[in-house]
Protein backbone atom coordinates (compact mmCIF):
# COMPACT_ATOMS: atom_id res chain seq x y z
CA UNK A 1 0.00 0.00 0.00
CA UNK A 2 1.23 3.57 -1.14
CA UNK A 3 0.04 6.50 1.49
CA UNK A 4 0.93 10.38 0.18
CA UNK A 5 -0.21 13.02 3.15
CA UNK A 6 -0.50 16.55 2.29
CA UNK A 7 1.96 16.57 -0.88
CA UNK A 8 2.57 20.32 -1.98
CA UNK A 9 4.86 21.69 -4.70
CA UNK A 10 5.88 24.61 -6.31
CA UNK A 11 7.46 25.78 -9.28
CA UNK A 12 8.82 28.98 -9.24
CA UNK A 13 5.63 31.01 -8.02
CA UNK A 14 3.40 28.45 -9.80
CA UNK A 15 2.01 25.83 -6.89
CA UNK A 16 1.33 22.78 -8.68
CA UNK A 17 0.26 20.52 -5.56
CA UNK A 18 -1.88 21.71 -3.14
CA UNK A 19 -1.50 19.52 -0.17
CA UNK A 20 -3.11 16.10 -1.52
CA UNK A 21 -3.43 13.07 0.39
CA UNK A 22 -4.37 9.73 -0.95
CA UNK A 23 -3.80 5.97 -0.80
CA UNK A 24 -2.99 3.65 -3.14
CA UNK A 25 -4.57 -0.02 -1.73
CA UNK A 26 -2.50 -3.36 -2.60
CA UNK A 27 -3.94 -5.49 -5.54
CA UNK A 28 -6.02 -2.88 -6.74
CA UNK A 29 -6.04 -0.46 -9.73
CA UNK A 30 -5.48 3.08 -8.70
CA UNK A 31 -6.37 5.59 -11.21
CA UNK A 32 -5.29 9.57 -10.89
CA UNK A 33 -7.58 11.81 -13.11
CA UNK A 34 -7.94 14.91 -14.41
CA UNK A 35 -7.18 17.42 -16.98
CA UNK A 36 -3.93 18.83 -18.60
CA UNK A 37 -1.94 21.00 -16.22
CA UNK A 38 -3.63 19.30 -13.18
CA UNK A 39 -0.66 17.96 -11.47
CA UNK A 40 -1.24 14.80 -12.39
CA UNK A 41 2.50 13.93 -13.64
CA UNK A 42 4.30 15.94 -11.07
CA UNK A 43 2.18 13.49 -8.12
CA UNK A 44 3.28 11.07 -10.33
CA UNK A 45 6.99 12.37 -10.20
CA UNK A 46 6.80 12.69 -6.84
CA UNK A 47 5.36 9.17 -5.98
CA UNK A 48 8.49 7.84 -7.65
CA UNK A 49 11.30 10.17 -6.29
CA UNK A 50 12.08 12.13 -9.21
CA UNK A 51 10.57 15.25 -7.92
CA UNK A 52 10.98 15.86 -4.04
CA UNK A 53 7.60 17.31 -2.42
CA UNK A 54 8.14 20.78 -0.46
CA UNK A 55 6.11 19.23 1.84
CA UNK A 56 4.53 16.06 3.12
CA UNK A 57 5.16 12.65 3.04
CA UNK A 58 5.26 9.28 0.69
CA UNK A 59 4.68 6.12 2.86
CA UNK A 60 5.68 2.87 0.83
CA UNK A 61 4.50 0.26 3.53
CA UNK A 62 4.65 2.50 6.39
CA UNK A 63 8.45 3.48 4.93
CA UNK A 64 8.83 7.19 4.66
CA UNK A 65 10.55 7.64 1.12
CA UNK A 66 12.08 10.99 1.27
CA UNK A 67 12.70 10.62 5.14
CA UNK A 68 15.27 7.25 4.01
CA UNK A 69 18.90 7.17 3.76
CA UNK A 70 19.87 7.05 -0.14
CA UNK A 71 20.24 2.95 0.63
CA UNK A 72 16.68 2.74 1.82
CA UNK A 73 15.36 4.56 -1.23
CA UNK A 74 17.40 2.56 -3.85
CA UNK A 75 15.74 -0.37 -1.96
CA UNK A 76 12.12 1.21 -2.37
CA UNK A 77 13.05 2.10 -6.10
CA UNK A 78 13.88 -1.54 -6.43
CA UNK A 79 10.63 -2.47 -5.35
CA UNK A 80 9.02 -0.11 -8.34
CA UNK A 81 8.18 -0.22 -11.56
CA UNK A 82 7.50 2.34 -13.81
CA UNK A 83 5.90 2.54 -17.16
CA UNK A 84 6.60 5.79 -18.84
CA UNK A 85 4.42 7.82 -20.88
CA UNK A 86 6.58 6.78 -24.18
CA UNK A 87 7.94 3.42 -23.19
CA UNK A 88 11.79 5.47 -22.29
CA UNK A 89 13.17 2.48 -23.91
CA UNK A 90 17.13 2.42 -24.32
CA UNK A 91 17.75 3.28 -28.06
CA UNK A 92 21.12 1.46 -28.20
CA UNK A 93 19.88 -1.69 -27.09
CA UNK A 94 17.54 -4.31 -28.38
CA UNK A 95 13.91 -5.51 -26.57
CA UNK A 96 15.55 -8.19 -24.94
CA UNK A 97 18.44 -6.21 -23.46
CA UNK A 98 15.99 -3.50 -22.92
CA UNK A 99 14.25 -5.86 -20.75
CA UNK A 100 17.10 -7.74 -18.88
CA UNK A 101 18.88 -4.22 -18.11
CA UNK A 102 17.63 -3.73 -14.61
CA UNK A 103 18.48 -8.22 -13.98
CA UNK A 104 21.79 -6.92 -15.26
CA UNK A 105 22.19 -4.48 -13.31
CA UNK A 106 20.56 -4.96 -9.88
CA UNK A 107 21.11 -8.74 -9.50
CA UNK A 108 23.74 -11.54 -8.97
CA UNK A 109 21.87 -13.65 -11.63
CA UNK A 110 23.19 -15.98 -14.19
CA UNK A 111 23.12 -15.39 -17.62
CA UNK A 112 20.52 -18.15 -18.04
CA UNK A 113 18.42 -17.15 -14.99
CA UNK A 114 18.17 -13.65 -16.74
CA UNK A 115 17.51 -15.17 -20.10
CA UNK A 116 14.67 -17.24 -18.88
CA UNK A 117 13.29 -14.14 -16.68
CA UNK A 118 13.43 -12.37 -20.23
CA UNK A 119 11.48 -15.05 -22.18
CA UNK A 120 9.30 -14.95 -19.56
CA UNK A 121 8.24 -11.29 -19.08
CA UNK A 122 8.07 -10.69 -23.03
CA UNK A 123 6.02 -13.76 -23.46
CA UNK A 124 3.39 -12.62 -20.79
CA UNK A 125 3.68 -9.33 -22.49
CA UNK A 126 2.93 -11.39 -25.93
CA UNK A 127 6.08 -10.36 -27.65
CA UNK A 128 7.81 -13.58 -27.44
CA UNK A 129 10.64 -13.61 -30.91
CA UNK A 130 10.77 -9.79 -30.98
CA UNK A 131 13.90 -9.85 -28.50
CA UNK A 132 16.51 -9.14 -31.34
CA UNK A 133 14.27 -6.25 -32.37
CA UNK A 134 15.62 -2.33 -32.22
CA UNK A 135 13.15 -0.09 -29.79
CA UNK A 136 13.50 2.08 -33.45
CA UNK A 137 11.84 -1.20 -35.43
CA UNK A 138 8.82 -1.59 -33.60
CA UNK A 139 5.10 0.20 -33.24
CA UNK A 140 4.46 2.62 -30.29
CA UNK A 141 1.62 -0.13 -29.08
CA UNK A 142 5.08 -2.94 -28.83
CA UNK A 143 7.03 0.01 -27.14
CA UNK A 144 4.76 0.11 -24.36
CA UNK A 145 4.12 -3.81 -24.02
CA UNK A 146 8.42 -4.01 -23.52
CA UNK A 147 8.24 -0.86 -21.31
CA UNK A 148 5.61 -3.18 -19.36
CA UNK A 149 7.85 -5.67 -19.73
CA UNK A 150 10.83 -4.36 -18.20
CA UNK A 151 8.39 -2.62 -15.66
CA UNK A 152 7.86 -6.51 -14.19
CA UNK A 153 10.75 -8.08 -14.63
CA UNK A 154 12.07 -7.59 -10.94
CA UNK A 155 8.68 -8.60 -9.90
CA UNK A 156 7.97 -5.24 -8.39
CA UNK A 157 5.36 -4.51 -5.54
CA UNK A 158 4.02 -1.28 -7.24
CA UNK A 159 3.75 -0.64 -10.55
CA UNK A 160 2.86 2.78 -11.72
CA UNK A 161 2.07 3.64 -15.68
CA UNK A 162 2.28 7.30 -16.90
CA UNK A 163 -0.22 7.83 -19.32
CA UNK A 164 -0.29 3.93 -20.75
CA UNK A 165 -2.56 4.85 -23.94
CA UNK A 166 -1.57 8.14 -25.33
CA UNK A 167 -1.26 8.09 -28.91
CA UNK A 168 -2.68 4.38 -29.25
CA UNK A 169 -5.26 2.92 -31.27
CA UNK A 170 -8.36 1.76 -29.18
CA UNK A 171 -7.82 -1.76 -29.56
CA UNK A 172 -4.23 -1.20 -28.39
CA UNK A 173 -5.08 0.82 -26.15
CA UNK A 174 -7.33 -1.83 -24.38
CA UNK A 175 -4.82 -4.73 -24.88
CA UNK A 176 -2.37 -2.71 -22.99
CA UNK A 177 -5.37 -1.80 -20.38
CA UNK A 178 -5.85 -5.77 -20.27
CA UNK A 179 -2.56 -6.60 -19.80
CA UNK A 180 -2.24 -3.97 -16.94
CA UNK A 181 -5.54 -5.43 -15.43
CA UNK A 182 -3.92 -8.94 -15.36
CA UNK A 183 -0.64 -7.86 -13.91
CA UNK A 184 -1.73 -6.01 -11.42
CA UNK A 185 -4.33 -9.27 -10.14
CA UNK A 186 -1.72 -11.72 -10.76
CA UNK A 187 1.44 -10.03 -8.83
CA UNK A 188 -1.11 -8.42 -6.28
CA UNK A 189 0.79 -4.76 -7.39
CA UNK A 190 0.02 -1.74 -5.92
CA UNK A 191 -0.45 -0.31 -8.90
CA UNK A 192 -1.15 3.29 -9.78
CA UNK A 193 -2.21 4.96 -13.37
CA UNK A 194 -2.00 8.54 -14.35
CA UNK A 195 -4.55 9.13 -17.67
CA UNK A 196 -6.94 11.48 -18.22
CA UNK A 197 -8.66 8.18 -20.55
CA UNK A 198 -12.26 7.79 -19.73
CA UNK A 199 -11.60 4.08 -21.76
CA UNK A 200 -9.07 2.73 -19.21
CA UNK A 201 -10.69 4.86 -16.33
CA UNK A 202 -14.20 2.95 -16.88
CA UNK A 203 -12.65 -0.45 -18.32
CA UNK A 204 -10.01 -1.19 -15.62
CA UNK A 205 -10.20 1.65 -12.92
CA UNK A 206 -10.94 0.49 -9.78
CA UNK A 207 -9.78 3.32 -7.08
CA UNK A 208 -10.35 6.88 -8.51
CA UNK A 209 -8.83 10.37 -7.59
CA UNK A 210 -9.44 13.19 -9.40
CA UNK A 211 -7.48 16.12 -9.07
CA UNK A 212 -8.57 19.97 -9.85
CA UNK A 213 -5.88 22.71 -10.45
CA UNK A 214 -3.86 21.04 -8.09
CA UNK A 215 -6.28 20.07 -5.59
CA UNK A 216 -7.63 16.40 -5.36
CA UNK A 217 -11.15 16.66 -5.82
CA UNK A 218 -12.66 13.62 -5.45
CA UNK A 219 -12.08 10.19 -4.33
CA UNK A 220 -14.13 6.66 -4.26
CA UNK A 221 -14.68 3.96 -6.55
CA UNK A 222 -15.76 4.20 -10.32
CA UNK A 223 -19.21 3.07 -10.07
CA UNK A 224 -19.19 6.02 -7.77
CA UNK A 225 -17.65 8.78 -10.13
CA UNK A 226 -21.17 9.59 -11.92
CA UNK A 227 -22.59 10.15 -8.57
CA UNK A 228 -20.32 12.29 -7.20
CA UNK A 229 -21.32 15.82 -5.84
CA UNK A 230 -18.39 17.66 -7.52
CA UNK A 231 -19.41 19.46 -10.41
CA UNK A 232 -15.55 19.33 -11.43
CA UNK A 233 -15.66 15.88 -12.01
CA UNK A 234 -19.04 15.89 -13.67
CA UNK A 235 -18.06 18.06 -16.20
CA UNK A 236 -14.77 16.47 -16.63
CA UNK A 237 -16.77 12.95 -17.46
CA UNK A 238 -19.52 14.27 -19.43
CA UNK A 239 -16.79 16.05 -21.59
CA UNK A 240 -16.92 13.02 -23.71
CA UNK A 241 -19.61 12.81 -26.20
CA UNK A 242 -19.89 8.99 -26.22
CA UNK A 243 -20.17 8.73 -21.60
CA UNK A 244 -22.89 12.00 -22.16
CA UNK A 245 -24.97 9.85 -24.02
CA UNK A 246 -24.89 7.54 -22.15
CA UNK A 247 -25.85 8.86 -19.14
CA UNK B 1 28.60 31.60 -11.34
CA UNK B 2 25.47 28.56 -10.72
CA UNK B 3 26.20 26.98 -13.59
CA UNK B 4 29.78 26.67 -11.99
CA UNK B 5 28.68 25.71 -9.08
CA UNK B 6 26.37 23.05 -10.34
CA UNK B 7 29.40 21.52 -12.91
CA UNK B 8 31.13 20.77 -9.55
CA UNK B 9 27.88 19.23 -8.19
CA UNK B 10 27.27 17.19 -10.95
CA UNK B 11 31.42 16.13 -11.33
CA UNK B 12 31.22 14.64 -7.70
CA UNK B 13 27.88 12.83 -8.23
CA UNK B 14 30.14 10.48 -10.75
CA UNK B 15 31.73 9.11 -8.00
CA UNK B 16 28.80 8.09 -5.46
CA UNK B 17 26.58 5.35 -5.58
CA UNK B 18 28.65 3.54 -8.21
CA UNK B 19 27.24 0.18 -9.67
CA UNK B 20 29.21 -3.22 -10.46
CA UNK B 21 32.92 -2.65 -11.72
CA UNK B 22 32.08 -4.98 -14.54
CA UNK B 23 29.09 -3.01 -15.83
CA UNK B 24 31.59 0.39 -16.30
CA UNK B 25 34.49 -1.70 -17.60
CA UNK B 26 31.97 -2.65 -20.57
CA UNK B 27 31.18 0.87 -20.96
CA UNK B 28 33.82 2.00 -20.56
CA UNK B 29 35.01 -0.31 -23.30
CA UNK B 30 31.89 0.71 -25.50
CA UNK B 31 32.36 4.10 -25.02
CA UNK B 32 36.08 4.08 -25.90
CA UNK B 33 35.65 2.71 -29.54
CA UNK B 34 32.85 4.89 -30.34
CA UNK B 35 34.34 8.19 -28.93
CA UNK B 36 38.15 7.41 -29.75
CA UNK B 37 38.58 4.90 -32.40
CA UNK B 38 35.34 6.04 -34.03
CA UNK B 39 37.36 9.40 -34.11
CA UNK B 40 40.38 7.66 -36.01
CA UNK B 41 39.41 8.87 -39.56
CA UNK B 42 38.72 12.61 -38.87
CA UNK B 43 42.00 13.15 -36.88
CA UNK B 44 44.10 11.23 -40.03
CA UNK B 45 42.15 13.56 -42.44
CA UNK B 46 42.60 16.64 -40.57
CA UNK B 47 46.57 16.25 -39.18
CA UNK B 48 47.98 14.76 -42.26
CA UNK B 49 46.90 18.30 -44.07
CA UNK B 50 47.69 20.55 -41.42
CA UNK B 51 51.29 19.30 -41.62
CA UNK B 52 51.42 19.11 -45.22
CA UNK B 53 49.89 22.46 -45.26
CA UNK B 54 52.14 23.59 -42.10
CA UNK B 55 54.99 22.30 -44.12
CA UNK B 56 54.53 24.56 -47.30
CA UNK B 57 53.54 27.76 -45.47
CA UNK B 58 56.75 27.36 -43.21
CA UNK B 59 59.55 27.02 -46.17
CA UNK B 60 57.21 29.35 -47.97
CA UNK B 61 58.49 32.19 -45.43
CA UNK B 62 61.63 30.89 -44.54
CA UNK B 63 63.27 32.47 -47.60
CA UNK B 64 66.63 33.85 -46.12
CA UNK B 65 69.79 31.82 -47.55
CA UNK B 66 71.79 31.83 -44.12
CA UNK B 67 68.82 29.42 -42.66
CA UNK B 68 69.42 25.86 -43.48
CA UNK B 69 66.40 24.53 -45.30
CA UNK B 70 66.23 21.39 -41.94
CA UNK B 71 64.59 24.36 -40.08
CA UNK B 72 61.28 23.61 -41.92
CA UNK B 73 61.31 20.35 -40.68
CA UNK B 74 62.14 21.40 -37.19
CA UNK B 75 59.54 23.86 -37.03
CA UNK B 76 56.92 21.61 -38.38
CA UNK B 77 57.85 18.82 -35.95
CA UNK B 78 57.20 21.57 -32.91
CA UNK B 79 54.37 22.90 -33.93
CA UNK B 80 52.72 19.91 -34.21
CA UNK B 81 54.19 18.12 -30.86
CA UNK B 82 53.60 21.41 -28.81
CA UNK B 83 50.61 23.04 -30.08
CA UNK B 84 49.04 21.47 -33.38
CA UNK B 85 48.24 17.52 -32.70
CA UNK B 86 46.98 18.52 -29.35
CA UNK B 87 44.95 21.56 -29.11
CA UNK B 88 43.88 21.67 -32.38
CA UNK B 89 42.80 17.94 -32.42
CA UNK B 90 40.68 18.62 -29.28
CA UNK B 91 38.97 21.42 -30.49
CA UNK B 92 38.29 19.17 -33.49
CA UNK B 93 36.99 16.52 -30.94
CA UNK B 94 35.37 19.09 -28.99
CA UNK B 95 32.91 19.49 -32.22
CA UNK B 96 32.97 15.97 -33.11
CA UNK B 97 32.44 13.67 -29.80
CA UNK B 98 31.17 17.26 -27.50
CA UNK B 99 28.26 17.78 -29.73
CA UNK B 100 27.54 13.68 -30.22
CA UNK B 101 27.61 13.31 -26.03
CA UNK B 102 25.52 16.33 -25.49
CA UNK B 103 22.90 15.55 -28.01
CA UNK B 104 22.70 11.25 -26.98
CA UNK B 105 22.36 12.74 -22.96
CA UNK B 106 19.90 15.63 -24.50
CA UNK B 107 17.90 12.81 -26.51
CA UNK B 108 17.75 10.57 -23.33
CA UNK B 109 16.55 12.97 -20.86
CA UNK B 110 14.08 14.09 -23.04
CA UNK B 111 12.48 10.55 -24.08
CA UNK B 112 12.74 9.75 -19.69
CA UNK B 113 15.49 7.59 -20.32
CA UNK B 114 17.26 9.19 -17.64
CA UNK B 115 14.50 9.06 -15.70
CA UNK B 116 14.05 5.40 -16.05
CA UNK B 117 17.60 5.16 -15.13
CA UNK B 118 16.78 6.88 -11.63
CA UNK B 119 13.87 5.16 -10.75
CA UNK B 120 15.62 1.44 -10.87
CA UNK B 121 17.78 2.83 -8.14
CA UNK B 122 20.83 3.60 -10.59
CA UNK B 123 22.95 6.46 -10.31
CA UNK B 124 22.22 7.71 -13.86
CA UNK B 125 24.89 10.70 -14.07
CA UNK B 126 27.57 7.90 -12.76
CA UNK B 127 26.46 5.24 -14.80
CA UNK B 128 26.20 7.29 -18.32
CA UNK B 129 29.03 10.14 -17.53
CA UNK B 130 31.90 8.33 -15.93
CA UNK B 131 32.86 5.61 -18.35
CA UNK B 132 33.00 8.43 -21.58
CA UNK B 133 35.31 10.99 -19.69
CA UNK B 134 37.84 8.24 -18.82
CA UNK B 135 37.09 6.75 -22.65
CA UNK B 136 38.24 10.90 -23.52
CA UNK B 137 41.00 10.73 -20.97
CA UNK B 138 42.20 7.07 -22.26
CA UNK B 139 41.66 7.43 -26.14
CA UNK B 140 41.86 11.22 -26.54
CA UNK B 141 46.32 11.28 -25.72
CA UNK B 142 46.50 7.83 -27.98
CA UNK B 143 44.60 10.44 -31.28
CA UNK B 144 47.26 12.95 -30.01
CA UNK B 145 50.35 10.64 -30.69
CA UNK B 146 48.65 9.47 -33.80
CA UNK B 147 48.14 13.24 -35.02
CA UNK B 148 51.26 14.15 -34.23
CA UNK B 149 53.01 11.71 -36.38
CA UNK B 150 50.78 12.12 -39.53
CA UNK B 151 50.78 15.59 -39.28
CA UNK B 152 55.04 15.51 -39.29
CA UNK B 153 54.50 12.70 -42.03
CA UNK B 154 52.23 14.87 -43.76
CA UNK B 155 54.99 17.62 -43.81
CA UNK B 156 57.47 14.93 -45.16
CA UNK B 157 55.16 14.23 -48.43
CA UNK B 158 53.78 17.73 -49.06
CA UNK B 159 57.59 18.80 -48.66
CA UNK B 160 59.30 16.53 -50.87
CA UNK B 161 56.53 15.73 -53.18
CA UNK B 162 56.34 19.73 -54.20
CA UNK B 163 60.16 19.75 -53.51
CA UNK B 164 60.23 22.77 -51.28
CA UNK B 165 63.12 20.37 -48.79
CA UNK B 166 64.66 17.15 -49.85
CA UNK B 167 64.00 13.96 -47.96
CA UNK B 168 67.30 14.21 -46.12
CA UNK B 169 66.76 17.81 -44.60
CA UNK B 170 63.03 16.65 -43.68
CA UNK B 171 65.18 14.22 -41.75
CA UNK B 172 67.55 15.91 -40.30
CA UNK B 173 65.19 18.85 -39.48
CA UNK B 174 63.07 16.66 -37.39
CA UNK B 175 65.78 14.73 -35.61
CA UNK B 176 67.20 18.38 -34.50
CA UNK B 177 67.19 19.73 -30.96
CA UNK B 178 64.83 17.24 -30.45
CA UNK B 179 63.15 17.75 -26.52
CA UNK B 180 61.70 14.40 -25.31
CA UNK B 181 59.91 16.55 -22.25
CA UNK B 182 57.47 17.92 -25.14
CA UNK B 183 56.01 14.33 -26.23
CA UNK B 184 55.56 13.96 -22.50
CA UNK B 185 53.52 17.54 -22.44
CA UNK B 186 51.84 17.17 -25.45
CA UNK B 187 50.16 13.68 -24.20
CA UNK B 188 49.25 15.78 -20.97
CA UNK B 189 47.10 18.14 -22.78
CA UNK B 190 44.97 15.67 -24.28
CA UNK B 191 44.69 13.67 -21.17
CA UNK B 192 43.19 17.14 -19.50
CA UNK B 193 40.79 18.47 -22.52
CA UNK B 194 39.70 15.04 -23.08
CA UNK B 195 38.33 15.30 -19.24
CA UNK B 196 36.98 18.80 -19.69
CA UNK B 197 35.32 17.60 -23.21
CA UNK B 198 33.38 15.27 -21.86
CA UNK B 199 32.19 15.96 -18.73
CA UNK B 200 30.95 19.88 -19.72
CA UNK B 201 29.41 18.24 -22.85
CA UNK B 202 28.06 15.40 -20.34
CA UNK B 203 27.00 18.83 -17.76
CA UNK B 204 25.14 19.97 -20.94
CA UNK B 205 23.19 17.22 -22.31
CA UNK B 206 22.41 16.01 -18.67
CA UNK B 207 20.66 19.07 -17.63
CA UNK B 208 18.45 19.05 -21.23
CA UNK B 209 15.02 19.85 -20.39
CA UNK B 210 12.19 20.69 -23.13
CA UNK B 211 12.43 19.08 -26.37
CA UNK B 212 14.55 18.56 -29.97
CA UNK B 213 15.01 22.31 -30.06
CA UNK B 214 16.56 22.40 -26.68
CA UNK B 215 18.63 19.07 -27.63
CA UNK B 216 20.67 21.46 -30.42
CA UNK B 217 21.00 24.23 -28.22
CA UNK B 218 22.77 21.74 -25.53
CA UNK B 219 24.84 20.50 -28.39
CA UNK B 220 26.12 23.81 -29.24
CA UNK B 221 26.88 25.03 -26.17
CA UNK B 222 28.45 22.13 -25.16
CA UNK B 223 31.01 22.39 -28.25
CA UNK B 224 31.41 26.29 -27.13
CA UNK B 225 32.21 25.74 -23.63
CA UNK B 226 34.59 22.88 -24.34
CA UNK B 227 36.22 25.01 -27.07
CA UNK B 228 36.93 27.61 -24.63
CA UNK B 229 37.55 25.22 -21.63
CA UNK B 230 40.36 23.86 -23.67
CA UNK B 231 41.96 27.30 -24.56
CA UNK B 232 41.85 28.10 -21.20
CA UNK B 233 43.59 25.27 -20.44
CA UNK B 234 45.89 25.37 -22.88
CA UNK B 235 47.32 28.62 -21.43
CA UNK B 236 47.17 27.25 -17.90
CA UNK B 237 49.15 24.42 -18.93
CA UNK B 238 51.78 26.07 -21.04
CA UNK B 239 53.00 28.39 -18.24
CA UNK B 240 52.57 25.75 -15.38
CA UNK B 241 54.67 22.59 -18.11
CA UNK B 242 56.92 25.00 -20.04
Amino acid sequence: MIEINNITKSFGKKEVLKGISADFEKGRINIIIGGSGTGKSVLLKCLIGLVKPDSGEVLYDGRNFYQSSTEEQQEIRREMGVLFQGGALFDSQTVAQNVQFPLDMLTNQSESEKKERVAFCLQRVGLTGSGDRMPSEISGGMKKRVGIARAIVMNPKYLFCDEPNSGLDPLTAAKIDELIKEITEEFNTTTVIITHDMNSVLEIGQNVNFLYQGYKNWTGQVPDMFNSGSAELREFLYATKLIREMK
Amino acid sequence: MSALGRYFIFLNSLFVRREKFSIYWQRFIDEAVRLGFGSIFLVSIISFFIGAVSCIQTAYNLVSPLIPLSTVALIVRDMQILELAPTITCIVLAGKVGSNIASELGTMRITEQIDALEVMGINSSSYLVLPKVLAAMFTFPLLVIMAAFLGILGGYFAGTLTGVISAKDYMDGIRDSFIPYNVLFMCIKPFVFGFLIASISSFKGFYTRGGALEVGTSSTQAVTSSCIAILLADFVLAQLLL
